[in-house]
């Protein structure tokens, strides 16, 4: 489970001072469901992500993640996490195995576990045919299952993916997408962002709307069409952002 | 501290190392190949330049002497020298390399010899020259034999024994030990070349595991695994530090090597030149790499805790280059004539061990010195690594844009 109790996040910019890029933030995701996180570029998405991933350490308030802390567990909370984005790239100079074998060790496997799961994960993903090839040489479809093998290897409860899709090909991004499916029917807990709402749509339970670091609106996708009268989740995060909304993106 | 995810992060840096073509050759290739080619192409070099120059017959101009026939007569009679008739513009000829000497014997040379009075015969020639060195050195010897000569006969007229000239011989004998002797050419350039080797190794291991990781997108992958951050950053620091000690061991091996080599080569005997051969203990040379190990740790720490700074490998080489200045400045003032270990120098890093080492080389151990810089240098390099530490928990080093 994962539970975000009023997040902030600030950071001093010279020129701008000081910036809110999340600003009391609190949430709830339970295991078995999936939690969208959408808004606009730098609307806090990313930070909000790498809070609860225990990658940057909140200004003020607190997660839970697992039942541990992220600002005093955070050893542990990244033990129970599995985080993918499209800026967590692989080494370039290891095989796809070595890669998911590096992760299985730091987060503890003994080697029979390890390499039980990683054959079993390379069977299940299809991998076996590049599982002796480094990183570099890889396609990128090949390179995306390669990081699900990373972040699978430990059996996280939680699953957290920062716009997992963004930039990849049509069947790549449907990899990605059914892999993000499958967590829910494990029983995983799964928060993720992105920009694409058919993709929400698809696979969220939950939605929160964030912008200018402010979680704005949340529910389901059902609640939040009777509560802004509109179908069409494009035009329910023009209502909740207003005006201000009109000259981002999605 | 979990020393087994050091190890694991050790382990994997270490693969990725020994794959990486790039810093390969920085560690590896150059300090191995660096020193075989450098000596082997000095001595190839100045061994054809001597062969040639012994070839070569030097032409040398005598003039006047005309009134004296019988030093004319033993300077004809060197077998290796051509002499050329006399010419107004000699000096220009020595300059242009068209003669390589001239030798002036005084007027009325024979005459004063024959009364017994003193003159001086002038002997020009282009200095730094070798070919002119060899014709002039020719000319005195064979000068010297005439005079020797003039004085034998002149003490036998006067029933004199040689012994009148040489009351007692003066005889010189070196007392320090062989190390001593070559340590004192070779040592502060050993100590010099580890010092300056083993940050060189540093460097590219340092600037791939911090700014190429983040240009790479890989920091945020290990960010996001259990791993702490103490642990990553001694895990990669080990790494770093391996670079740098490899790069050290393997240069003062190759060089080792290359001098052993040169001192039996028959290059070196035929010429004579026993200068450049080393007689080191394996002991000097391991006092030196025991005062140097505090130093990479130093160099490791700093150069990793700069370069994290950098957001691209490009970006992370313009911080560090500047910092090259910075050790080969104090390793230059250590093999500076007359710079000598005092305690003020004893604090300051990088001088300090360059010049124990100097020291440690030619045999000498001051133990209260070395004592002083070993602990001083670990002191620098123990907060260096808290730094390194420290950096690798900014937010706002990691993630700076």
């Amino acid at each position: 489970m994962i539970e975000a109790r009023s997040l902030c996040k600030r950071f001093h910019d010279k020129k701008r001072g000081e910036i809110r890029a999340v600003d009391n933030v609190s949430f709830r995701c339970e295991p078995g469901k999936i939690y969208g996180l959408l808004g606009a570029n730098g609307a806090g998405k990313t930070t909000t992500l790498r809070m609860l991933a225990t990658i940057l350490e909140p200004t003020d308030g607190t997660a839970l993640v697992c039942g541990y802390d992220v600002v005093e567990q955070p050893e542990k909370v990244r033990a129970n996490v599995g985080f993918l984005s499209t800026a967590t790239a692989l080494y370039p100079r290891l095989t796809a195995q070595e890669m998911v074998e590096y992760f299985g060790r730091l987060n503890g496997l003994d080697e029979a576990t390890l390499k039980k799961r990683i054959d079993d994960i390379f069977t299940r993903l299809d991998m076996n045919e590049f599982r002796d090839r480094r990183c570099d040489k890889l396609s990128t479809g090949m390179k995306q299952k390669t990081s699900i093998a990373r972040t699978l290897v430990h059996d996280p409860p939680v699953m957290i993916f920062d716009e997992p899709t963004t930039g990849l090909d049509v069947m790549t991004a449907r990899t990605i997408i059914s892999f993000i499916s499958d967590c829910r029917s494990q029983g995983k807990t799964v928060i993720f962002s992105t920009h694409i709402m058919s993709e929400v749509e698809r696979l969220c339970d939950n939605i929160g709307i964030i912008h200018d670091g402010k979680l704005l609106a949340e529910g389901t996708l059902t609640q939040l069409r009777d509560n802004y009268r509109e179908h069409n989740l494009e035009e329910i995060i023009v209502k909740v952002v207003g005006p201000r909304f009109a000259n981002s993106e999605v | 501290m979990n020393l087994n995810a050091v190890g694991i992060v050790y382990r994997k840096e270490l693969t990725e190392w020994l794959r990486d073509r790039r810093t390969l050759i920085s560690t590896v290739l150059v300090p191995l190949l660096m020193f075989p080619i450098l000596i082997s192409g000095m001595i190839s070099v100045s061994s054809i330049l001597l062969g040639n120059a012994k070839k070569e017959i030097p032409k040398v101009m005598i003039i006047e002497g005309d009134d004296s026939p019988e030093v004319l007569k033993a300077l004809h009679d060197i077998k290796d020298l051509q002499f050329v008739p006399y010419a107004e513009n000699w000096r220009d000829q020595i300059t242009d390399k068209e003669i390589r000497a001239a030798v002036r014997i005084p007027k009325g040379f024979q005459a004063s010899l024959q009364n017994e009075n003193s003159q001086t015969v002038e002997i020009y020639y282009y200095e730094g020259e070798i070919k002119s060195e060899f014709g002039a050195e020719h000319v005195e010897k064979s000068l010297t034999e005439y005079k020797d000569k003039i004085v034998a006969d002149r003490l036998k007229a006067k029933d004199l024994s040689a012994s009148v000239l040489s009351p007692f011989e003066i005889k010189k004998e070196n007392t320090a030990p062989p190390e001593k002797v070559s340590g004192a050419g070779v040592g502060s350039f050993i100590g010099y070349m580890v010092i300056i080797l083993s940050m060189t190794g540093a460097m590219y291991p340092a600037i791939d595991l911090t700014a190429g990781e983040k240009e790479r997108g890989t920091m945020e992958t290990i960010l996001s695994s259990p791993v702490s951050r103490l642990e990553l950053v001694l895990g990669k620091f080990l790494l770093v530090l391996s670079a740098s000690l490899t790069t050290a061991i393997l240069s003062v091996i190759s060089m080792g090597s290359s001098f052993y080599f040169l001192g039996h080569s028959q290059a070196v005997a035929s010429s004579g030149d026993h200068g450049l051969q080393m007689n080191l203990g394996w002991i000097s040379i391991l006092a030196v790499f025991l005062m140097a190990l505090p130093l990479s740790v130093l160099f490791s720490a700093v150069l990793m805790t700069v370069a994290l700074f950098a957001k691209t490998y490009k970006e992370a080489q313009s911080y560090l280059t500047p910092m090259t200045f910075v050790v080969v400045i104090p390793a230059i003032a250590s093999v500076m004539p007359g710079v000598e270990l005092s305690p003020k120098l004893a604090l300051i890093p990088i001088l300090n061990t360059s010049l124990v080492c100097k020291e440690i080389i030619t045999g000498t151990y001051h133990w209260h010195s070395i004592l002083v810089i070993f602990a001083s240098t670990c002191v620098y390099a123990a907060a260096a690594i808290f730094l390194a530490v420290k950096m690798f928990q900014r937010e706002s080093v990691l993630f700076r844009s």
